[in-house]
């Protein structure tokens, strides 16, 4: 369990995060929605001790504050909007990195396995620089994998954070990278993740919280917060939302908005 | 790995051969073998000239070229060198300020220091240069390696002025020194200055090949190797005090040795890849080998004259390495 309560941010002496309280448990998919600059990736850094935060945000149970840098890191993994590599590494390398900060680090042929989970099979020997950017972010995802693998060790969750995780790539791999978390969490482990693009939030979260000019406007199902009035509110626009026929899905078209 | 030391061993042996006396290693060797008499001069020659200057040049080449690794993956910019923070423009002020103010010191301390005032001079002027900077760009206990980087060019004007100032002062036999010891030069290698330098060196080296994984970590951005389990904080601490320590002292007994720093861990990333574990006791080897090279070519090309050795690694490692750039160019963009 994942618990921030009433965090503030502050940057520049604006607050961009006002008294925000976010949960999401383990064996769920959390995702974080809101427009450009509602504060989706300041409420991220500040659970992952990125950014100066007040409040207090607990990994099941223990406030992040007090936990060492190496214990932390064998618990969960950050995945970062992009990374910028100072060195030539290859793939492998980095891929390698996030193992070796992970309980599972003498395993190196993990690093073949986790490429391929992110459909990077083969891609080890290639310079990381040299790839585009979807693929980049998927081996940062790789690295990320590989760190915390076990989606539960000895009766505790491990937590993925991923920021934007989807956000550049093409709609076969968002799909197979929304299945990967969704995966990691039925088998235990706890997914917490910045998201974009409402369809696939609402395909796969299953928890959705809703960020609005640095506050939360609120938490819940996809079908509690993914509303017309509650969309409409955040982005500044009519957004009519729709459901699949036969089944629970929330969708939302752009076609159906007009401007305020 | 195994190349380099064979190279460095190599390189060693050969150096301990030349030089401006006749005194041939292999014989010396031969001799004491087959117990027959060594010319003492020959001895001398060996042991107390060509000896020091030998582990002088391997220690201040490993200093160099481990420091700027370090450097680089700190500050995770292939062109960052310890000169940059500093400890270059600190060491040269505190050396120039030592030839030309020397005689102004109260006699008591001049006479303790003896032949030692320059590199303690430069020695204290690069590491308080360095703790400086380090106190600017540190606030609520986070280093910012980009203040850092700035304030070091700022830094580094404002000593280069002091200096310029002094140099404006000096006689002509000061300017002379001055000259020396900017370019550079193991000459003055005594196994006494030895002993005082290798402490911090070699702390370093030792310290070095821990900071590895901090370092390929770091390579991903601060905030990504702090969630690699990485106390960055602690990390930057120790890598930039342990390597102001030891460029301090290398800078301090041998002056102004330019790119050794930057070529050789550049040199070693075309060839194993940026990865520190290997980069960093690669650098140390490389390192030593191409300063012993480049101070066995300062003391024969022109013998029984000297050319000092910053010259000869400016003019063998400048148009050098314009050719590895040149070559790898595809990689470097990357």
């Amino acid at each position: 369990m994942i618990d921030a309560s009433h965090v503030s941010v502050s940057l520049g002496g604006r607050r961009v995060l006002d008294n925000v309280s976010f949960s999401a448990r383990a064996g769920a998919v959390t995702a974080i929605v809101g427009p450009n600059g509602s504060g989706k990736t300041t409420l991220l850094r500040a659970m992952t001790g990125d950014v100066a935060y007040e409040g207090r945000v607990s990994l099941d149970g223990d406030d992040v504050r007090d936990m060492k840098p190496w214990d932390l890191a064998a618990r969960r993994a950050v995945l970062p909007q992009a990374t910028r590599l100072a060195f030539p590494f290859t793939v492998y390398e980095v891929v390698r990195l996030g193992l070796s900060a992970g309980i599972e680090a003498g395993q190196i042929d993990l690093v073949p396995v986790a490429l391929e989970r992110v459909g990077l099979a083969g891609f080890e020997g290639r310079f990381f620089q040299e790839l585009s950017g979807g693929e980049q972010q998927r081996a940062q995802l790789a690295r990320v994998l590989v760190q915390v693998w076990s989606p539960m060790v000895a009766g505790k969750p491990c937590w993925l954070f991923l920021d934007e995780p989807v956000a550049s790539l093409d709609i076969g791999h968002q799909l197979e990278v929304m299945r990967l978390c969704r995966t990691y969490a039925q088998d235990g482990g706890g997914v917490v993740a910045v998201m974009h693009d409402l369809n696939l939030t609402s395909m796969f979260a299953d928890s959705i919280a809703m960020l609005h000019r640095g506050q939360l406007m609120a938490q819940g199902k996809a079908n509690e917060v993914l509303t017309d009035t509650l969309l409409s509110e955040a982005y500044g626009c009519q957004l009519r939302v729709n459901a699949i026929p036969d089944g629970d899905g929330t969708f939302v078209l752009p076609h159906t908005a007009s401007l305020k | 790995m195994s190349i380099l030391v064979v190279f460095l061993v190599l390189v060693s042996l050969i150096s301990l051969d030349v030089g401006a006396s006749g005194a041939s290693f292999p014989d010396i060797v031969v001799a004491a073998l087959t117990g027959r008499d060594i010319e003492a001069t020959d001895l001398v020659v060996l042991w107390d000239i060509r000896m020091p200057r030998l582990f002088m040049g391997v220690l201040v080449g490993a200093a160099l070229a481990v420091s700027g690794a370090v450097m680089q993956g700190l500050f995770r910019n292939p062109l960052a060198d310890p000169g940059l923070v500093g400890v270059g423009a600190g060491a040269g002020l505190g050396a120039i300020a030592a030839i030309v103010l020397g005689a102004a010191l109260p006699s008591g301390v001049a006479l303790a220091l003896g032949n030692y005032t320059v590199p303690v001079a430069a020695f204290l002027g690069g590491w308080l240069t360095t703790l400086l900077l380090y106190r600017i760009s540190t606030r609520n206990g986070r280093t910012s390696v980009a203040v850092m980087l700035l304030a070091g060019i700022a830094l580094g004007a404002l000593a280069g002025a002091l200096s310029g100032i002094l140099v404006y002062k000096a006689d002509d036999s000061q300017l002379r020194d001055l000259t020396f010891w900017g370019l550079g030069s193991l000459a003055g290698a005594t196994w006494a200055k030895m002993a005082a330098a290798a402490p911090l060196i070699i702390l370093a080296l030792c310290v070095a090949p821990f900071l590895a994984r901090a370092l390929n970590a770091l390579a991903l951005g601060e905030a990504s190797a702090a969630h690699l389990g990485i106390p960055v904080q602690r990390m930057k601490s120790i890598a930039i005090l342990t390597v102001a320590g030891a460029t301090g002292a290398a800078v301090a007994v041998s002056g102004g040795i330019g790119f050794v720093g930057i070529v050789v861990p550049h040199l070693l990333r075309i060839a194993i890849g940026p990865d520190h574990r290997f980069l960093l006791l690669n650098a140390a080897l490389l390192g030593a080998a191409l300063l012993v090279l480049a101070d066995m070519i300062s003391r024969t090309i022109i013998a029984p004259a000297e050319l000092p050795i910053g010259i000869v690694t400016a003019t063998l490692g400048g148009p050098f390495f314009l050719w590895i750039l040149l070559r790898n160019r595809s990689m470097l963009d990357l």
